[in-house]
């Protein structure tokens, strides 16, 4: 199972019919399994990136495959997690996390018998009946990551899915984000702005310039889980990955 | 406390309206109080060679309700079709801004040229007045439904169709919900109106009107106390829907 992105662009036409070049060319293969945060500058094209995976978007050109069968268009074997007020909120978590299982036509008693798996491996047992409205930030994202785990998908597609959650909370979510990875073993493309969660999360970081973004550097980050965010090679790789995007933000600006 | 307050005025009406009708002492101006309550005290009475109250609010129900129904049939589904394609939306919004401020009873004299005197014209009018309402809430509800919900369902492969019925649905109907209770609002003054004209033979607009005839002022007050209670009714009907049903729109953060 590989994910393979292979010379995509993309362009978006302005009203006033200029073009303006946002991402790309650009290339790169995410093995089975691999965890993989997309960092960048802001407005670099990152969340365009991953939308454009998760065939919400058309790239202008190039293509995606997911084991040498292109993809256009949502795909099954793909889950994308939003950054926030993603939950249906007329839903209880049950039916949220049942729901890519009920469009699909699953029986009542089956896709209810897999959300409770879900919802149980994101540790919110005893939750089912609520409704979103009635639970924290953290606790409506695990929703959200079990909503998309319930359709049993290769790839989850995560675009800043811990941005609008407090610190410390953040830190917490992300612990359990590794460890259901850890057992579901999918593979992640995740899309954030904070290096530090790229450091703490990634077998590898991919930097991308600013606009149109390109690939900068691929950092790989050779540390077991659970990372130690004071380790001292842990802080060198937060240090270097920083400066490479301090630098590519820098770029072009007046000063 | 604070129920009980909202009856203050009206006891203070009906004290001044008692010593008015005293001191005037001519029931075809200002009835006694006692005279009205009479009417209302016996629903089930013939009027005037009527019918009774409870006949002729019956009619009117029916009426609204089946206009409202074909208003509701025919906006719903036209205002998700506008609120989810905008040409289509573009291509009739002219036409119904210009069309949205005739007042229902000024299509009197069209209806009554193409449908005769009789029910057709009365539900055509009272579905002019429900229709708008219905119409423009479902457009701004489908309008409303978030992007990241859609977005949400076709990654997780719903089809079109499903997307209409779990997404936007679901998402649109607490402001179609509002849209039904203005509707009904506006239908149900329409068709009291509306039964005011020639031809019609019951409902509470015609009792009224007809009461006006003989003179008879405490049957005039009391199916307007009658009009009044049901309106409100089935506005409470409504709201108590909005709370047990929507209640998420409200709440979500």
């Amino acid at each position: 199972m590989k994910l393979r992105i292979t010379d995509l662009t993309k362009s978006f036409t302005l009203e006033d019919g200029n073009t303006i070049e946002a991402l790309g060319p650009l290339n790169l293969e995410v093995s089975d399994g691999e965890f993989v945060c997309i960092l960048g500058p802001s407005g670099c094209g990152k969340t365009t990136l991953l939308r454009i995976i998760g065939g919400l978007e058309r790239p202008t050109s190039g293509t995606i495959s997911l084991n040498s069968a292109t993809i256009e268009g949502p795909n099954p074997s793909m889950a994308m997690i939003f950054q926030e007020y993603s939950l249906f909120p007329w839903r209880s978590v049950l039916d949220n996390v049942a729901f890519g299982l009920e469009v699909r036509g699953l029986p009542k008693e089956e896709r209810h018998r897999i959300a409770r798996k879900y919802i149980e491996l994101v540790g919110l047992s005893g939750f089912e009946a609520n409704k979103p409205y009635e639970l924290s930030g953290g606790m409506r994202q695990r929703v959200a990551v079990a909503r998309a785990l319930a359709i049993e998908p290769k790839v989850l597609l995560m675009d800043e899915p811990f941005g609008a959650i407090d610190a410390q909370a953040r830190n917490k979510m992300q612990r359990e984000l590794l460890q259901i990875w850890e057992k579901t073993r999918k593979t992640v493309l995740f899309v954030t702005h904070s290096v530090d969660e790229a450091v703490y999360l990634a077998d590898r970081i991919v930097i991308l310039t600013r606009r149109p973004g390109r690939i900068k550097e691929i950092v790989p980050v050779p540390h077991h889980h659970p990372r130690e965010r004071t380790e001292p090679s842990f802080v060198e790789i937060r240090r270097y990955v920083l400066r490479q995007i301090t630098e590519e933000s820098e770029i072009g600006t007046p000063h | 406390m604070k129920r009980w307050t909202g009856i203050v005025v009206p006891l203070m009406i009906m004290a001044g309206w008692e010593v008015a009708a005293i001191l005037i002492s001519n029931p075809f101006i200002l009835p006694r109080l006692g005279t009205i309550v009479e009417v209302l005290m016996r629903p089930a009475d013939d009027l005037l060679g009527t019918g009774s109250l409870l006949y002729n609010a019956w009619r009117s129900v029916q009426r609204v309700g089946l206009g409202f129904l074909v208003a509701a049939l025919i906006g719903i589904p036209c205002g998700i079709a506008m609120g989810r394609y905008r040409w289509l939306n573009q291509l009739m919004d002219t036409t119904l801004q210009a069309l949205r401020p005739i007042p229902p009873l000024a299509w009197v004299p069209l209806a009554l040229a193409w449908f005769r005197i009789g029910l057709t014209s009365i539900v055509f009018i009272i579905f002019i007045g429900a229709f708008f309402p219905i119409l423009i809430n479902t457009i701004d509800g489908v309008k409303s439904v978030k992007k990241t919900w859609m977005e949400v369902a076709l990654t997780l492969g719903t089809s079109e169709f499903r997307l209409l019925t779990k997404v936007i649905l679901p998402g649109a109907a607490p402001i179609v919900w509002t849209g039904l209770r203005l509707g009904f609002g506006i239908a149900w003054m329409t068709v009291v109106a509306a039964e005011m004209l020639p031809g019609t033979i019951s409902g509470l607009g015609y009792l009224i009107m007809y009461a006006y005839n003989f003179g008879q002022v405490n049957v005039i007050i009391a199916g307007m106390v009658v009009i009044g209670l049901i309106g409100i009714a089935i506005d409470l009907i409504f709201k108590q829907g909005e709370k047990v049903w929507f209640g998420w729109r409200s709440l979500e953060r």
